[in-house]
């Protein structure tokens, strides 16, 4: 099984998920979504690793996916507990609610 | 193989969209899912089969179940898709939506004046990865470690319940208010 795959192609893909991850975080007023949408882009960036990776033979665009994932996790632990914390104190996941969140 | 590639990108391109224009959260987590499996295909395809392994263990496996479990917690359903569906009307798309296009041409055009051409994906197996994790890589590993540590002491902290103390002034205000806010609801 081999396959050959043109550079460009892998990095367009990349960068479309890329966007559609940004237009996922401006338009969304749900911040469940806007998470949603980092994740999307943390993917989009770790497929552009790897590929980079797998373009010149060496092991350092996994490395730096595993990476990726580790901050992933991190990042959404603490995203989701703060979503609770803004749930239980707003009764609502609107962002526009967290105006008023000063001092 | 080349077809497989381009099968799974379009899965991957097709199923995002869906995330970002779904009302009810958990089909966008469904979409997700499907993304993500589409995303460990590429990876497969592209000679990174650890990378593939990881991103359908922890990313579809463990943090897709976080979401989950959040979203039955916080019990979002019909209303939240109602909401959704009020809130993203095409004038609220368009703009961004544009100027994410306008930026995403240019890297179009950078990316299609390189001119790298056509090449086969050179298999890298877990053990290259993890000779270069622990060599070259080990400073980041305890690094990660440490995120890893700081996040779990910060979710616990953040997501512990405190019983909230107000000042006995605050707290007579606070139950006048509440007060009202019952009257407003009768």
């Amino acid at each position: 099984m081999k396959t050959t795959v043109s550079i460009e192609v892998v990095v367009l893909l990349a960068g479309l998920l890329f966007a559609l991850g940004i237009v996922g975080v401006i338009i969304r007023k749900n911040i469940i979504f806007m998470l949603l949408s980092v994740e999307i882009m943390l993917n989009a960036s770790g497929l552009a690793f790897v590929a980079a990776g797998s373009r010149w033979g060496q092991p350092d665009g996994q490395v730096m996916f595993v990476f990726i994932l580790a901050m992933a996790a991190a990042e959404v632990s603490i995203g989701l507990a703060l979503i609770l914390q803004i749930y239980h104190q707003h009764k609502s996941l609107d962002i526009d609610n967290l105006r008023e969140m000063n001092g | 193989m080349e077809i497989a590639f381009y099968i799974a990108g379009t899965v991957a391109l097709v199923a995002t969209l869906m995330v970002i224009t779904r009302h009810n959260p958990v089909h966008a987590l469904l979409y997700l899912n499907v993304s993500l499996l589409a995303h460990a295909m590429l990876f497969y395809l592209l000679g990174a089969s650890f990378a593939a392994l990881l991103e359908i263990i922890i990313y579809a496996g463990a943090i897709m179940v976080l979401f989950i479990f959040v979203v039955m917690l916080l019990n979002l359903g019909k209303e939240t898709a109602e909401q959704e569906r009020k809130w993203l009307k095409p004038k609220v798309w368009m703009g961004p939506t544009a100027l994410a296009a306008i930026l995403f041409a240019e890297f179009l055009a950078l990316v299609l004046s390189s001119g790298q051409g056509a090449y086969s994906p050179a298999v890298v197996g877990p053990r290259e990865l993890a000779l270069s994790l622990y060599h070259e890589y080990l400073l980041g590993v305890e690094l990660a470690a440490m995120l890893l540590m700081a996040a779990v002491v910060g979710a616990a902290h953040i997501g512990r319940h405190k019983k909230l103390v107000l000042h006995r002034f605050l707290q007579e205000e606070k139950e006048k208010e509440e007060e009202k806010h019952e009257e407003a609801v009768l």
